[in-house]
């Protein structure tokens, strides 16, 4: 199964960081969340996915899966959840602003 | 604390003093405040004469960076006394000068009080330190306060090129020096000179060796102004005058000549060192001594003339070091004459330059030029101003009977002993020595008679000055009066200064040539014969006499051939095109696009990634521990890479952006299959909500007109992307397959309701083994919603800087 979750998560990654090469803001904040799945996606997969229960005590069960990482990536997914829809709202106010979203034409001056 | 250290230290302190007693007192000069500090100093060092003669100088320290063997602690020898007296000495004759040159209502004399001082204390720390480390300190200090001083009048714009560029070669050369000392130390195992001196026989086959001879070499070469770093000395003329005769000709420069001539005995014996310190020496003394002829500025003239004179003493340092090879043998002795005529000349040079640089500061100070085509006929205007450049003049042009006729016959002995050596090469190249030395000598004689002849005698120019020349007023003569009464006394009197100075500062750099009681016989001799010296000085003056007559017709060597090529112009290209350059270089990678940054990044990512994977023998993958796949999660993989591979093709922005969220839904459908609820919960919110938000924005946006603009696929975008991708996977496969120990989540397993008393192990982790981490997570929610709510608050009329 690790097999195919790294390719999973290679594929997530290359057109994550196809899309942050791009010119358009809004194709770049999506690149950003899918190389940020690609990076949870990873954090699981490296800790084994071996099957076991849930890691909820009550099931009683023989094994459970490696807690850790989860709560690794929860924080993980709020902090980029955070950073995210921050880096939205600035992307919309620079829209709103200079009219543009490539970042092409975003440069700063030759004389800087 | 010993009085030397308090010589060294009491200019630093009273250049403090100076600076706020300067401002204050606004009716005396300056200069009559600093007079008595070198003046002092000087008695202070002349007290010490007769404990040095007994070679018992005395070693004083003072901890300052015990821990790093960094001490302040000096060492009076010989050398360092000799090196004392000239800078205290000349210290206050020129202090004395400048009182009557520096007018205190027109300058900002405390400024140039302070400087002084400060240079002046750099320089006997520099001369007196045993510490190579506190020397360089020194050495550093000296290239500043010289910076400071020679863009004293900061409002010229050749004052600020000439101290840039004073400032850039000598500290270029200093750096080399501290390198060089630091090889030094790490070879001997100390940062004291004389501790490196007494190992000299274990460290000379070291590999450092050689690379820290040529560094310090460079570090005295740019101070020296020797060829080719001599530029920036013919441009430090731009510096008041008093400046120029004090620093630039008998006190600064010399610190690179006092560099060599302290670490002779670590270096001496050597053949680089000797081809070194004499083929720098012998070069820098012809090539000075050519463009010294062709200046029309006297100042550029004294300055060719200081650059031409180094290199005499500098070469006469280098012949001597031959003296070692010979260690214990009668020949010893022999090659020792080139060092006594160094040291004497080094006494003369001072005496004679100082005088002649503040005569020619009188003439300029009197008539307003020091352009050699407006003077002239000043004789007898100005008589005992003339008295004392000819004899400076004739002192420098080596004539009877001043000092310099007396040590440039040694300086000839010198080179003709050189010239029959029979080891080091010297057989097949030692001819040149005595013939470069002997047209140098030449040249030096024209350009001290043209220095006399063209601004005293001949037809004066009156209507092209700007002021009615007159004689000097007294305050303005003492100085060169004294210096040039020196040059007389030293003519007729050379051993006074034999074993007073001369010869201590011998057996300081020559310490191995003479068993203990020993004393150098350095007997000078007024008259000594008929002997080939005598017969090449007058071949000097006859040849020179010829080509004063003809230079002065023909204006011979000054054809512009000569023009074209200097050291000026690399010099100045070699700067503007290195800021070129360097501007170009900067502009070819920092272009501003953000994608060009970001492929820097990730292709670092990916290079540095792939040699590690590849340096480390690849990456094992070992499959046996891996889960087996299921049908449920095979159908999502399949469907999550067939969606997201359509994503860098979609041309319409709603439609991506559907799709990123449905990548994040199969997300959450992963964290169910792998057994992770709390995380599923959490994504199928947040990416919900990030959907929301997204599409929120997507519909306020003003206007969509780059929309339906086609995509275009780049290639090297393409490329980064997929090689980022795959470098990834190699890891999250490597990763996955290696498992060096077991993990410690066992522990949380088994404690979660036992310590925490939870049975939700992913959030007793969060909140309780591991709460720290969510509360700062918590801060950084926090932070975003102010920044976004801040973002929305800006008032979006409002004008920003830079974009109107």
């Amino acid at each position: 199964m690790e097999l195919y979750m790294a390719l999973t998560i290679g594929v997530l990654f290359a057109v994550g960081v196809y899309l942050i090469l791009s010119k358009s803001l809004l194709r770049i904040i999506l690149g950003t969340s899918l190389v940020t799945h690609a990076i949870h996606l990873l954090l699981l997969t490296t800790a084994r996915l071996k099957t076991g229960a849930a890691p909820l005590l009550g099931e009683k069960a023989e094994s459970y899966v490696d807690p850790l990482p989860q709560a690794l990536i929860l924080t993980s997914i709020v902090i980029s959840f955070g950073v995210t829809s921050f880096f939205f709202v600035l992307a919309y106010k620079a829209y709103q602003r200079l009219g543009t979203d490539d970042m092409e034409e975003l440069r700063g001056r030759e004389d800087e | 604390m010993s009085l030397l250290h308090i010589a060294i230290l009491a200019p630093l302190f009273y250049a403090i003093l100076t600076g706020i007693i300067g401002i204050k007192l606004k009716g005396i000069h300056t200069g009559w405040l600093v007079l008595p500090v070198p003046t002092v100093i000087f008695g202070f060092f002349l007290s010490m004469i007769p404990i040095v003669q007994q070679g018992n100088g005395g070693l004083h320290e003072l901890p300052w960076i015990p821990s790093l063997g960094i001490n302040f602690s000096v060492y009076l020898d010989g050398l360092s006394l000799l090196f004392s007296l000239l800078i205290s000495g000349i210290g206050m004759l020129v202090v004395l000068y400048s009182i009557y040159y520096l007018d205190k209502k027109r300058e900002a004399v405390h400024r140039f009080y302070v400087y002084l001082l400060i240079f002046m204390g750099a320089m006997l720390g520099v001369v007196l330190s045993d510490n190579m480390m506190v020397l360089y300190g020194f050495w550093e200090l000296t290239s500043i306060s010289s910076f400071l001083l020679i863009a004293f009048w900061y409002n010229r714009e050749r004052s600020r090129y000439g101290a840039l560029k004073s400032m850039l070669i000598t500290v270029f050369g200093g750096l080399a020096m501290f390198t060089g000392f630091l090889m030094l130390s790490a070879m001997a195992g100390s940062l004291s000179v004389r501790e490196v001196i007494a190992q000299t026989g274990e460290i000379v086959g070291e590999p450092l060796f050689l690379p820290a001879m040529i560094l310090i070499l460079l570090g005295a070469f740019t101070k020296s102004a020797q060829f080719p770093f001599h530029i920036w000395l013919p441009d430090a003329m731009e510096a008041p005058t008093p400046v120029s005769a004090y620093l630039h000709s008998a006190t600064m420069v010399k610190a690179g000549i006092y560099l060599v001539a302290r670490f002779s005995p670590v270096f001496a014996g050597q053949p680089e060192w000797f081809w070194l310190v004499s083929g720098a020496g012998l070069c820098t003394l012809i090539y000075g001594s050519v463009r010294a002829m062709k200046q029309t500025d006297l100042k550029a003239l004294l300055a060719f003339s200081t650059i031409s004179q180094l290199g005499l003493i500098m070469s006469l340092f280098g012949l001597g070091s031959a003296s070692a090879f010979f260690t214990g043998s009668a020949d010893a002795l022999f090659y020792t004459k080139a060092t006594t005529a160094a040291v004497f000349h080094l006494i003369n040079h001072a005496t004679f330059k100082g005088a002649l640089f503040m005569v020619v500061g009188i003439v300029d100070h009197e008539t307003g030029t020091r352009d050699l085509r407006r003077l002239g006929g000043l004789m007898a205007l100005m008589p005992i101003t003339f008295t004392i450049a000819v004899i400076g003049a004739f002192s420098m042009a080596g004539l009877p009977p001043f000092n310099g006729f007396l040590s440039k016959e040694m300086f000839f002995t010198a080179v003709l002993q050189a010239a029959k050596m029979d080891f080091w090469n010297v057989q097949t190249w030692g001819v040149l020595i005595p013939v470069i030395a002997w047209i140098a000598s030449i040249f030096t004689f024209v350009y001290s008679m043209i220095l006399v002849f063209k601004t005293f005698l001949g037809k004066g120019k009156p209507e092209a000055l700007e002021k009615t020349p007159h004689e000097a007023p007294m305050g303005l003569l003492i100085s060169p009066v004294i210096l040039a009464s020196l040059v007389v006394v030293f003519g007729f009197f050379p051993n006074l200064l034999s074993y007073s100075l001369i010869e201590p500062a011998m057996a300081a750099v020559l310490p191995n040539m003479l068993s203990s009681g020993e004393q150098f016989d350095v007997h000078i001799t007024f008259w000594h014969g008929w002997n080939a010296e005598i017969f090449m000085t007058l071949g000097v003056i006859l040849i020179g006499i010829l080509i004063f007559l003809i230079f002065n017709k023909y204006r011979l060597l000054n054809s512009p051939w000569t023009e074209r090529f200097t050291l000026n112009r690399l010099y100045d290209k070699g700067l503007a095109g290195y800021e070129k350059g360097s501007s170009k270089v900067t502009k070819s990678y920092m272009t501003g696009s953000i994608r060009h940054y970001v492929i820097y990044i990730f292709a670092a990512f990916v290079l540095l990634l792939t040699y590690a994977i590849v340096d480390s023998g690849g990456v094992k993958i070992d499959t046996s521990g891996f889960a087996p796949v299921s049908f449920y999660e095979m159908v999502i993989i399949i469907s999550m890479i067939g969606s997201v591979l359509v994503l860098p093709f979609v041309k319409n922005r709603l439609i991506a952006i559907i799709i990123t969220g449905m990548s994040g839904y199969m997300v959450t459908l992963f964290f169910v299959l792998f057994r992770a609820p709390d995380l599923a919960l959490t994504q199928m919110i947040v990416e919900t909500v990030s959907v929301m938000l997204f599409l929120l924005c997507f519909y306020h946006l003003p206007k969509l007109r780059k929309e339906m603009v086609p995509l275009r696929f780049k290639w090297t975008n393409a490329i980064i992307s997929i090689a980022a991708g795959a470098v990834v996977t190699l890891l999250a496969l490597g990763a996955s397959s290696d498992r060096l120990f077991a993990s410690i989540s066992d522990y949380y397993i088994k404690e979660s309701y036992n310590l925490a008393g939870g049975k939700n192990i992913v959030n007793v982790i969060l909140v309780d083994f591991r709460g720290f981490d969510t509360m700062l997570e918590i801060m950084v929610l926090g932070i975003a919603a102010f920044g976004i709510y801040a973002l929305i608050k800006i008032d979006s009329g409002d004008e920003i800087i830079g974009l109107g």
